[in-house]
């Protein structure tokens, strides 16, 4: 049974209940328990129409769970009264999930959880999983989402920025346990890109699909870093950078620049290059001004900084770090990288080892504390 | 089963014997303690020994509560000669003979030259909750 198809009918099941007059939590609480009722049956019994399944199993679930409800014959009630509207365009139902699980009065943690829920159609054990939490962490922070967003109407137009805010969160996270997170914010972005047109959206899965691209080549086998200009590049998948390069120019190509197309532009352009040597640092540096322009996010600059070092020589990308904040993240690393192209490498290892001491993770800090050691390594005066 | 608690410091154990920071280290002697550091965890993993492990960044602060209404009183970064905790591993291991067995191999990770660091690591069994059976 195909786990990734069963979950991609979440959202439209679970839009058809609420439109029959579901509450959305209740209705939610169904949806899952059909899920998990299909992947227990339909291996010994495939079902001919398996969307229709997950609805009826859904909602007989909805009803069990409300039976002893006093609201029980207002809810039959509905049914009886309305048109069951199963062919109302799945689409929009899906739409107003991912804007509902993206409520701007969820926090970013609870909005990520309930979105992988809702619309992923992933259990709590699987999200829990993923975070590194207990489940009945996950659970209560499923269900206080919940509750937040009990009194937000359906059919409220919401903010596609902070759906694309969730799902770049999801993405960023990388993996860990049995989903695979990345793989799952973009197939969560592939399916808001179906349901909206919004050149964000666009450019948002393009670059996740040109980031994902590189991940084969991004660590090597023992889990350590690969920085870019030393990945092999014959790894990188090809497949993805083709179909994130068209999506992006045809988001380009509508004249509505936003920050996801631009770096998403910077992504292609380092895709666009053979081997390290020929990347088009020229046209990257041009592309972290227009992001600067877009978004007052200072670790742009930064970026901006390294690409000025490989455009105009290490010294302009020193004067262009020397007006940023020094207290700025992986600033420390940015000097030290700039200090060795300048060839100082002295500085360098000292900052370098700097650089990891402030590192955010086990992973950049033992990359950086290489770095230092190869310097000091191949210092005569050591 | 009983769980204990492996410490890792950054500064308070008694210095390790193969005392040298790990950015005077050759590169290939950092990658051999990477893996060997992995290698461990995974093999705790199978024996089925194997509860949890985290690093923590170097940076920090200490905190407390200054009365109804106000906000709490930091005090950090930490000073120079405050004993830092740098990471830990929990296991759940039969016997105490265990998990010092355990705690020496962890100390025995290659550092520079290859050599061993034998570096101190703090082994701390967990309070347990009350048996059932007291006769």
């Amino acid at each position: 049974m195909d786990e990734v198809l069963l979950r991609s009918l979440t959202p439209s099941v679970l839009g058809i209940l609420v439109r029959r007059g579901a509450d959305f939590a209740a209705a939610e609480d169904a949806v899952q328990d059909a899920l998990v009722e299909a992947v227990r049956v339909w291996p010994a019994e495939p079902p001919r129409d398996p969307k229709g399944w997950l609805i009826t199993v859904a909602w007989r679930r909805f009803l069990d769970a409300t039976r002893a409800d006093t609201a029980r014959r207002r809810r039959e009630d509905l049914v009886d009264e309305q048109p069951v509207p199963e062919s109302a365009p799945g689409v929009d139902d899906t739409l107003q999930l991912y804007f509902l699980c993206a409520h701007p009065s969820l926090t970013p943690s609870s909005a990520v959880a309930l979105t992988l829920r809702a619309v992923g159609g992933l259990t709590t054990r699987q999200i829990a999983q993923a975070y590194l939490v207990p489940e009945a962490t996950m659970g209560q922070r499923i269900s206080r989402a919940k509750r937040t967003v009990s009194e937000v109407r359906f059919d409220q137009p919401g903010d596609v920025a902070t759906v694309l805010r969730v799902l770049y969160l999801v993405f960023n996270e990388g993996y860990s346990g049995d989903v695979d997170l990345s793989a799952e914010a973009i197939r969560l972005t592939r399916q808001l890109a179906a349901s909206i047109d919004h050149p964000e959206v666009s450019g948002l899965l393009a670059l996740m699909l040109l980031t994902h691209a590189r991940r084969a080549a991004r660590t090597a086998p023992d889990g350590s870093l690969v920085p870019l200009a030393e990945q092999d590049r014959s790894r990188w998948n090809t497949e993805s950078i083709a179909e994130g390069v068209e999506i992006l120019q045809a988001a380009l190509a509508r004249d509505r620049l936003g920050e996801f197309q631009a770096q998403a532009a910077i992504a292609a352009l380092h895709a666009d290059a053979a081997t390290a040597e020929e990347t088009d640092w020229v046209q990257i540096v041009e592309w972290y001004d227009e992001l600067a322009r877009l978004t007052d996010n200072p670790v742009v600059r930064l970026n901006r900084a390294v690409a000025v070092g490989e455009a105009d020589g290490a010294r302009s990308g020193l004067a262009a770090l020397a007006t940023l904040d020094a207290s700025l993240p992986r600033y420390t690393a940015v000097a030290a990288y700039l200090h060795e192209r300048d060839g100082d490498l002295a500085t360098a290892a000292r900052l370098y080892a700097e650089a990891a001491h402030h590192a955010p993770n086990l992973a950049e800090r033992d990359h950086l504390t290489r770095q230092a050691a190869r310097l000091n390594a191949g210092r005569p005066d050591r | 089963m009983a769980k204990y608690l492996l410490l890792k410091h950054y500064r308070g154990a008694p210095a390790a014997v193969n005392d040298v920071p790990m950015d005077q280290w050759a590169p290939d002697e950092i990658t051999a303690h990477v893996q060997y550091m992995r290698d461990f965890a995974d093999r705790l993993e199978e024996t089925g020994e194997f509860v949890d492990g985290q690093a923590l960044a170097p940076d920090g602060m200490f905190v407390r509560y200054d009365g109804e209404g106000r906000p709490p009183i930091t005090d950090g970064p930490f000073a120079e000669t405050k004993d830092l905790i740098a990471g830990w591993m929990v296991i759940d291991v039969d016997s105490h003979e265990r998990a010092v067995e355990l705690a020496g191999e962890l100390s025995a990770a290659p550092g520079a030259g290859g050599r061993p660091i034998h570096e101190w690591l703090e082994l701390r069994p967990f309070l347990t909750e009350p048996p059932t059976i007291t006769e």
